[in-house]
């Protein structure tokens, strides 16, 4: 059954679409992640625009997080004075992101951009997670115990001044590290239409060295708002946020998860992250091969006015 | 020169300008004056119909006639970029600005235009894509290039591919040799507006009557309700949408609660 976007201005098959919702949904369920980074390819594989396609993703992981948030937050999971510190330097973040998303438009660069650094991001995220995963395994296999570096061992980023405490997660530390992570996932999210939960989770864990229980919860309070306050902006400067395609990837989005966490439930810890870093490296793998490879067409046509 | 003077040679060069050229009258009709675009909209097909009748002056009929049917969408700005390699990868590189050229441009006619009438012909009256006029910004200038410019081709080329311009030398019929029938396709993604059509009606390597009629495409329902908002309350719209997210996020999480 065919649907017309309105925004969009393109017919498409609303299963098709609501298929990719609950596929993306189970994955991102599965995982504890937004699932943005594939979410927003695919929409662009079936020829929604890049612009749209990050406009409306943003809604949809906003809608899949909340999920998330709320049953961390019964769970009392979730540690809000990290979560608002990250906050205020996403929305600059975020803010930033846009502003730049429109510059980059006018430009005619916003597909290389986009396209690099969906490149860049996910192979260097997705070879880190093979590498760390398979490590773990090897070293359980040889019946070594499987935990990394405890929280409380120090590095580099323990020396910095402005020292916050943050009881929730039991941490103590420096409040420009927890900025500067806040500010990059906004910005990131904001560009490329992704809420970051697959980045802000290992530099939460590796930076802040906050504990595998606070983690997912915060980190999906911050994707939450970031990607919320995202759906806003986008409507406001570039009118590119197509409601009627961000519902249908929600319905689907929000059941998908359901099932995922379930399965993601049954799985191992390091098999489940070889499984995301392998997604994600392919993913990456996809983006570097369409820049490299020569394209079918060296000619591309974009609306500048509205007609 | 008196009133009465002017007034005659004024009514002598109209008549003269008009008249002779244009012995013959059409009629047309459209099969729908009016597309609406709903959420179930998956392109149209239109038919126009149309009837030459002898002139005032009772000029019979001509033995054969051709038509050349042109419509066009709102114009619009688009920009043709072409990609180059650098550092190995590709990168658009340069592009040119097409100012208001037609979003939609069909060009229909009974047999192929370069058989109805000559080059120079065809040139002034814009019949065939490679006629129509289309103006790039070049420097601080806004012109046509000529019909071989790369940058012109792969415009046109890419908005063929699209189902947004069209050329077709099958699309009009003719049902007795004074009643045509012409197909116009409207694919799905032709944006809304006014689209003027222009019916030319030749003979002999030469047009002998012109006539116009109009076509409105609209959003109607939720679409329009939708687009408006978007583009004239973005604020409200993008809060809206978050709310909705938000909402259905919640009720997710009520409805598979599982402690």
């Amino acid at each position: 059954m065919q649907i017309y976007l309105p925004i969009a201005d393109i017919p498409v098959n609303i299963f098709l679409v609501l298929g990719m919702g609950l596929a993306v949904g189970f994955i991102s369920g599965m995982f504890g992640i937004g699932g943005g980074f594939l979410m927003t390819p695919l929409l662009i594989f079936i020829g929604i625009s890049p612009a749209v396609a990050v406009a409306s993703v943003s809604s949809h992981i906003a809608a899949s997080s909340c999920t998330g948030a709320i049953t961390y937050w019964r769970r009392r999971a979730i540690d809000v004075a990290l979560a608002m510190m990250l906050l205020s330097a996403g929305i600059v973040g975020t803010a930033t992101g846009v502003w730049l998303f429109t510059e980059l438009r006018a430009l005619d660069q916003l597909d290389l951009v986009i396209g690099l650094s969906y490149v860049t991001l996910l192979s260097i995220v997705g070879a880190l997670m093979i590498y760390e995963s398979v490590h773990a395994e090897l070293r359980a296999r040889k019946g070594m115990p499987a935990t990394l570096r405890r929280p409380g061992s120090h590095n580099w980023v323990h020396g910095l001044p402005l020292k916050m405490r943050f009881k929730r997660s039991k941490i103590y530390v420096s409040a420009i590290p927890v900025w500067g992570i806040g500010f990059i996932i906004g910005f990131i999210g904001a560009i490329l239409g992704i809420g970051g939960g697959f980045l802000l989770v290992p530099m939460l864990i590796y930076f802040l060295r906050v504990p595998t229980a606070t983690v997912i919860g915060t980190s999906m309070v911050l994707t939450l708002i970031t990607m919320a306050s995202a759906t806003v902006m986008h409507a406001v400067t570039n009118h590119l946020v197509d409601a009627i395609l961000a519902l249908i990837l929600m319905v689907g989005g929000v059941i998908g998860a359901q099932f995922g966490a379930r399965t993601g439930q049954k799985m191992r810890g390091e098999r489940l992250r070889l499984l995301l870093g392998l997604l994600v490296f392919a993913v990456g793998m996809r983006f570097a091969y369409q820049l490299i490879v020569v394209p079918d067409d060296f000619y591309s046509i974009r609306q500048v006015t509205e007609p | 020169m008196t009133l009465g003077r002017m007034l005659m040679v004024f009514v002598l060069l109209t008549a003269s300008g008009a008249t002779p050229a244009l012995a013959e009258r059409m009629v047309v009709s459209l099969s729908n004056n009016r597309v609406a675009v709903t959420s179930s909209f998956v392109g149209e097909n239109l038919v126009l119909f149309g009837v030459i009748e002898p002139g005032p002056d009772r000029t019979g009929l001509r033995a054969s006639y051709d038509l050349v049917v042109t419509m066009t969408g709102p114009s619009q700005t688009m920009r043709t970029r072409r990609k180059e390699r650098v550092l190995g990868i590709w990168v658009n590189i340069d592009s040119r600005e097409f100012v208001r050229v037609p979003s939609y441009l069909a060009i229909l006619s009974n047999r192929p235009v370069d058989e109805i009438a000559n080059a120079d012909v065809r040139r002034r009256l814009q019949v065939g894509l490679d006629n129509f006029l289309l103006t790039q910004r070049i420097g601080p200038d806004i012109a046509d290039t000529v019909r071989d410019d790369p940058y012109r081709v792969a415009f046109v080329r890419l908005e063929t591919l699209y189902g947004l311009y069209r050329q077709s030398a099958s699309a009009v019929t003719f049902l007795t040799p004074s009643v045509f029938r012409v197909a116009i396709p409207l694919p799905s993604n032709v944006p809304t507006g006014s689209y003027p059509i222009d019916v030319k009606l030749f003979s002999g390597g030469q047009m002998v009557a012109r006539t116009t009629s109009t076509l409105e495409v609209i959003k109607t329902g939720v679409e329009q309700y939708l687009v408006d908002a978007s583009r004239n309350y973005g604020l409200i719209y993008g809060a809206a949408t978050s709310l909705l997210a938000l909402l259905i996020g919640w009720f997710a999480s009520v409805v598979f609660r599982r402690d």
